[in-house]
């Protein structure tokens, strides 16, 4: 349920833009969400369904997903976080704190948890459409 | 691109009265068990008082309290758990005894991700167990967390106390107001820190001696809070 509190996010900061941008009845708006992070689409589509202010009811949200890219620092080694390969447990706290990957992922060519998330962290606001 | 979550940060510290960060230039002057202790006897006063520990790689503050089996309750965002009368939050209940080693760019991000998500209740004072040094968190807290006040730990040591300096230097550059400095662990009469402080423009909050009994009290908080530490540390609690 801690989509409700990512969605809230969206929300406002789309918001936010929308103002500064003058943007009387917002259209469509692009979200990338991270594999990583493994957000709930159901709920976290429902969340913004029901929080979305006037301006946004005839907002279409356009909601992809970004692959997970790791690459290792010590040996160069580039790799894609995969869910299905983590115990229960382990997948919730990285959906919680992405950044707790580094407990319990380390680089399968050299074991160094020293590796960088390239792309596909958590949830990104890539742009939003409307109508002046 | 734009990352929400910066934006609702504001919104979620909002029903907190005042929000203090225990800091220092240098490691191990106690910044944990001052900032713990601190966080107890503000809640024993009767405030409503939360705790936050920041100290994301080398976290301390749960093993001071001696926590066990307790997770945040998720519920449109994550709510922390009350732990000894104090609304609790750390990364340990995601990495448990792992060793986590991040750089600055995921310290911001989990920092970013804990403040985003996390649901406080009204509290009239949050506490927070920073890092040592001036690196990412103490910049991060600066610039997420305007109206956070800073207290400053030290040690007698001038290795400790020229951090210290370099820190309120930063601090009062930024004009990001400092509470206090607390010298901990003091284990002579001498004033130097005392003076140095107050040449600084900085109150001098309180001397703390050094404690052998605190050892023994940690993962206690109620023999904690009957330390010689605790009284001390209750003076400052008063003081802030």
């Amino acid at each position: 349920m801690h989509e409700w509190a990512l969605a809230e996010a969206v929300i406002t900061t789309a918001q936010n833009i929308a103002k500064k941008e003058g943007l009387k009845q917002v259209t469509e708006v692009f979200v990338k969400i991270g594999e990583l992070q493994q957000v709930e689409r159901p709920i976290f589509r429902f969340a913004i369904q029901q929080m979305k202010p006037a301006n946004f009811q005839k907002a279409k949200f356009h909601i992809s997903t970004a692959k997970t890219n790791l690459k290792c620092r010590v040996c160069g080694n580039t790799w894609q976080f995969k869910k299905a390969k983590l115990d229960k447990e382990t997948a919730e706290a990285i959906h919680f704190v992405p950044e707790v990957v580094h407990a319990y992922i380390k680089c399968p060519k050299c074991g160094s948890p020293d590796f960088e998330i390239i792309q596909g962290r958590g949830v990104w606001l890539e742009t939003i459409r409307g109508e002046k | 691109m734009a990352d929400p979550r910066i934006s609702v940060i504001t919104g979620r510290l909002k029903s907190i009265r005042r929000i203090l960060a225990v800091s220092s230039g240098k490691g191990g002057v106690g910044k944990s068990l001052v900032a713990t202790t601190l966080a107890l006897s503000l809640a024993n006063r009767g405030c409503k008082v939360g705790l936050l520990d920041l100290d994301f790689t080398s976290p301390s503050t749960h093993i001071i309290l001696g926590i066990k089996d307790v997770q945040p309750t998720e519920e449109k965002g994550l709510i922390p758990p009350e732990v000894e009368g104090l609304e609790y939050m750390s990364l340990v209940y995601y990495v448990g005894d792992n060793p986590t080693p991040l750089r600055g760019v995921d310290t911001s991000n989990a920092l970013i991700e804990l403040l985003a998500v996390t649901l406080w209740g009204n509290l009239d004072y949050l506490v927070i167990d920073m890092p040592p040094g001036i690196g990412d968190a103490i910049l991060d807290l600066i610039r997420l967390i305007p109206q956070g006040e800073f207290l400053i730990v030290t040690t007698s040591s001038q290795l400790a106390f020229e951090t210290v300096k370099k820190q309120i230097c930063l601090l009062q550059e930024l004009k990001v107001p400092i509470v206090g400095i607390v010298e901990n662990m003091k284990m002579t009469k001498a004033k130097d820190v005392q003076r140095q402080t107050e040449e600084l423009g900085v109150k001098f909050l309180a001397e703390i001696p050094f404690d052998s009994t605190v050892e023994a009290a940690i993962g206690d908080s109620q023999r904690l809070l009957g330390t010689k530490l605790a009284k001390n540390v209750g003076e400052v609690a008063q003081a802030v």
